[in-house]
């Protein structure tokens, strides 16, 4: 099924327009009411700003997107062999399972300040926290994911005498994909937010510095329109990884999943 | 129970639901391992099973969904590609190997399941309830298309069915088989000459076969406690 060229137009537009609408009454407001930019700047002073400390924004957005991208592909990659491994026997996922649920409800801003002790690279404790907060979803997505296969099929590869590898490859990872997919969307933005987080707590200066210390010493300084900025930098870093991995997803099941057919 | 299937028949096993049915036809498949006594079957020979679902894989073209039963067995690409080709022509789906399954209707996934079962060049074929979830029309067309392969392949086919009207049009042999404990209730002969069309369908011949069938599956039905009571 594939959707009418009107269908994808309205899919731009609509929240185009409600982000043009939200930016314009944003802009009045300041204007009119003739609010401080100490207090909240305008759009537009949030705009110039971007553009006269783009060299310091830009530098730092580098660090906080190279520490995101490489937490996430390390949570992708260990969340993935966990799953492997959790789903070889019942035995295996109950006893580990739980320590999987332990990574996830331990919140990164209380275990950072060790993780920041114990590995003596400030980059490499950074991307830790961030992954460790990445991790969950593609543990327990991929494992469900990796069990959850048609049992009807599963049968037809047994009658048929499959080998292990031959199930797992040709019937237990497709099966998995959706999963899979679903865990790679909710995990990158969380390393995103892990690293920012991580950041925080670090709060290292010098020239590993990310969006969330220039966050934190404009707030020192009393630069809002700065830090305004580096938000706007962290927000649109946020949709942009969403939306390369939908994209990724589409392409990926476009041809046959359900969640995402006739879109 | 004791059944013998001989070579080139197409035997139904008509019963109600719990009496075994299923059960005894992946004995043969293998599936299950029988609590007692054995289940012993040509050595030669080639069995595929067709499901009550078509359990096609959904990520996979039609054409590939067709050449698993091959690649699962290591059978090269280039010798696999015109026997795939031939079996989904055999049933009719000659122009949509590089669909998806999705695209399909219920009864033209059926059909690819079959391929499937087809490819292997199998001389049993099992089917548990293949049809089951069709329509009335696709299942007619489908009943005729397949007495059509039973014949010009020379298969023995293994039939599951909750229908009466099928299995008499189906078969050379019904089994009508009863519960607790599963046995063979009745052992029928279908005489009626092939090819069987929709004529046969509407005889007085085939008629007094399914009110016949019709009383024996009623008394399979019926629960040895209540009979006693």
């Amino acid at each position: 099924m594939k959707s009418p060229p009107d269908a994808t137009a309205t899919r731009w537009i609509a929240p185009l327009f409600v982000a043009l609408l939200l930016i314009g009454l944003w802009q009045a407001w300041t204007t009119l009411a003739d609010v401080p930019a100490y207090l909240v700047p305008s759009p537009w002073v949030i705009a110039q700003t971007l553009v006269t400390d783009w060299a310091l924004l830009c530098s730092a957005l580098w660090v906080t997107v190279k520490i995101t991208l490489l937490a996430f592909a390390a949570a992708v990659l260990l969340g993935s062999l966990i799953a492997f491994a959790l789903v070889q026997s019942r035995w295996i996922e109950t006893a580990f399972f739980p320590y999987a649920v332990l990574l996830q409800v331990t919140p990164v801003v209380a275990i950072a300040p060790l993780i920041i002790i114990w590995v003596k690279d400030p980059t490499l404790a950074l991307v830790v926290c961030a992954t460790l907060v990445a991790l969950f979803p593609i543990i327990s997505n991929t494992t469900v994911g990796l069990r959850s296969v048609h049992p009807g099929l599963a049968a037809y590869f047994q009658l048929q005498g499959a080998s292990r590898w031959q199930t797992l490859v040709r019937l237990r990872i497709p099966s998995a994909l959706p999963y899979f997919f679903a865990g790679l969307r909710i995990s990158g933005g969380l390393a995103l937010i892990g690293a920012v987080v991580a950041e925080f707590v670090a709060g290292t200066g010098g020239t590993g510095a990310g969006l969330a210390y220039q966050i934190l010493q404009s707030g020192y300084q009393l630069n809002i329109p700065r830090m305004f900025a580096a938000l706007v930098l962290i927000s649109v870093t946020g949709v942009a990884i969403f939306a390369v991995l939908s994209v990724l997803t589409r392409w990926a099941l476009g041809g046959w999943h359900e969640s995402e057919g006739g879109r | 129970m004791s059944l013998r299937i001989e070579p080139g028949e197409f035997v139904t096993l008509l019963g109600p639901s719990g009496c075994g049915k299923s059960t005894l036809l992946k004995m043969v498949a293998g599936l299950l391992s029988p609590t007692g006594g054995r289940v012993q079957t040509h050595t030669t020979a080639a069995v595929s099973f067709v499901f009550q679902e078509a359990t096609l894989m959904p990520w996979a073209t039609v054409e590939s969904n067709v050449r698993l039963p091959l690649d699962l067995a290591g059978v090269p690409r280039a010798e696999a590609a015109p026997r795939v080709a031939q079996a989904l022509q055999r049933v009719g789906l000659g122009g949509f190997s590089q669909q998806r399954p999705h695209e399909l209707s219920g009864g033209m996934q059926m059909r690819v399941s079959i391929a499937r079962a087809l490819v292997t060049k199998p001389q049993v074929l099992l089917m548990d309830e293949p049809f089951g979830a069709l329509d009335d029309i696709t299942r007619h067309k489908l009943d005729t298309d397949l007495l059509a392969l039973w014949q010009g392949q020379g298969l023995t086919v293994v039939f599951v069915t909750h229908s009466i009207s099928e299995a008499v049009y189906l078969s050379s042999r019904v089994v009508v088989m009863a519960a607790r404990p599963g046995r063979v209730l009745e052992d029928l002969r279908i005489e009626a000459p092939h090819p069987r069309t929709e004529g046969f369908r509407t005889s007085i011949g085939f008629n007094d076969l399914v009110r016949h069938l019709h009383g024996q599956l009623s008394a399979a039905s019926q629960d040895p406690q209540e009979r006693l009571a």
